[in-house]
C-alpha cells in the first residue's frame, strides 16, 4: 500500500488554505472590540490547539485499530499522528504564551484551567516516545504504546469536558453553546483556519508516513540485494515503529 | 482588558505567525535531510545492483571481455 497516495494534492490545497486564512486574518477579519489586533492571534493558536487534539485522538483510534488486527502500518499511523500532534500541541503551546503575555501581561497563569489541562495532555503524551524507546522488543513495544495511546486518547476528550465545566475562567470562551458571539466575518475568518490547519495537519502526517515507508522498503531492498534476505540484521534502536 | 495599541501588539503577533512559520520550516528541513540518506541509499543500492548484475553477467560468460564505457 502507497502511504503517500494524494500527497500533491493535499500539498497544494495546504498552500493555498493557509495562504488564504492568513490573507483573510490580516485583510478581511476586523480587529476584535475588546482586545484589538493581538486578536489575530486567536486564529493561529486556536486551530493549532484543535487539530493538535484531533491528531491525539487519532493515535488513539489507530491504537485501538493496531490491537485488533495486529497491522504495523495501524501502529505507525499511530505513531505519526501522536508525534505530529506533539509538534503542532507545542507550537499551540508556545502561540498561546505569547497571547497570554499580550492580553493578560503574563506569559503563564497557573490556576487557569484551560492552559494546564492542555499542558497536562501535552506532558502526557511527552512520555509517549520514551515509553516506545524504553521497550526494545518491536511486538511489545506497539502493544505498549497502543494501548498507551488508546488510554490517553480517551483522556482528552474527558479533559476537554471538564475544563468546559469548571466554574471560573480567565481564558475565553469564544466557540461556546452560546454560538460565542462572533461576528460572521471573524467567524468564516476562523473557519478557514481551521480548515488551513487540519490540511496541513493530515499532509504532514502523510508525508511522514511516505518517508517512514520508504525508508523501510529500502531497508528489505538493501537486505535483498545483499543476500542475507533470512539473516539477522540488528536493527538500530529506536521509539519509531519497524515494519 | 484593555485592548493594547497596534504598535505594542503588532511584535507579539508577529512572533506568534513566526513561531509557527520556524516549526514549518524545522519540520521541512529534517525532512529535506531525510529524503537526502534516502537518495543516497538509493544511489548505493543502484550501484550495488549493477556490481551485481556485471557479475553475474561475467558468469554467465566468461569468455566475453570487459568492454571500457
Amino acid at each position: 500500500m502507497l502511504l503517500g497516495r494524494g500527497l500533491k494534492t493535499l500539498s497544494i490545497a495546504s498552500v493555498a488554505l493557509i495562504v488564504g486564512a492568513f490573507a483573510l486574518v490580516f485583510f478581511y477579519a476586523p480587529n476584535e472590540a475588546d482586545q484589538g489586533f493581538v486578536q489575530k492571534i486567536f486564529y493561529l493558536h486556536v486551530p493549532l490547539a484543535i487539530v493538535a487534539l484531533i491528531g491525539f485522538i487519532a493515535g488513539g483510534v489507530y491504537g485501538i485499530r493496531h490491537l485488533r488486527s495486529g497491522d504495523k502500518l495501524d501502529d505507525l499511523r499511530s505513531y505519526v499522528a501522536i508525534h505530529l500532534s506533539l509538534i503542532l500541541g507545542l507550537g499551540a503551546l508556545i502561540t498561546g504564551s505569547i497571547w497570554a503575555r499580550a492580553a493578560w501581561g503574563q506569559w503563564w497563569v497557573w490556576d487557569e484551567p484551560t492552559l494546564v489541562s492542555f499542558l497536562i495532555v501535552f506532558l502526557l503524551y511527552a512520555c509517549y516516545q520514551p515509553l516506545r524507546f524504553s521497550i526494545e522488543d518491536p511486538e511489545r513495544q506497539a502493544r505498549y504504546a497502543a494501548v498507551f495511546a488508546v488510554i490517553a486518547g480517551a483522556f482528552v476528550p474527558l479533559n476537554f469536558m471538564a475544563v468546559r465545566l469548571a466554574e471560573s475562567f480567565v481564558h475565553p470562551r469564544v466557540l461556546g453553546t452560546t454560538g460565542g458571539s462572533m461576528p460572521g466575518s471573524m467567524r468564516a475568518t476562523f473557519l478557514v483556519s481551521l480548515a488551513a490547519m487540519a490540511c496541513l495537519g493530515v499532509t504532514l502526517w502523510k508525508y511522514e508516513l511516505a518517508s517512514k515507508q520508504a525508508t523501510f522498503q529500502l531497508r528489505a531492498l538493501r537486505r535483498l540485494l545483499e543476500g542475507d534476505d533470512d539473516a539477522f540484521v540488528p536493527v538500530r534502536r529506536s521509539a519509531a515503529p519497524q515494519l | 482588558m484593555p485592548a493594547l495599541p497596534l504598535d505594542d501588539a503588532g511584535p507579539y503577533v508577529a512572533a506568534a505567525y513566526l513561531v509557527f512559520l520556524a516549526l514549518i520550516l524545522i519540520y521541512v528541513v529534517i525532512m529535506a535531510s531525510r529524503l537526502a540518506r534516502l537518495q543516497r541509499e538509493i544511489a548505493e543500492l543502484a550501484a550495488l545492483a549493477e556490481r551485481r548484475g556485471g557479475d553475474r553477467a561475467a558468469a554467465e560468460d566468461p569468455e566475453r571481455e570487459a568492454v571500457p564505457r
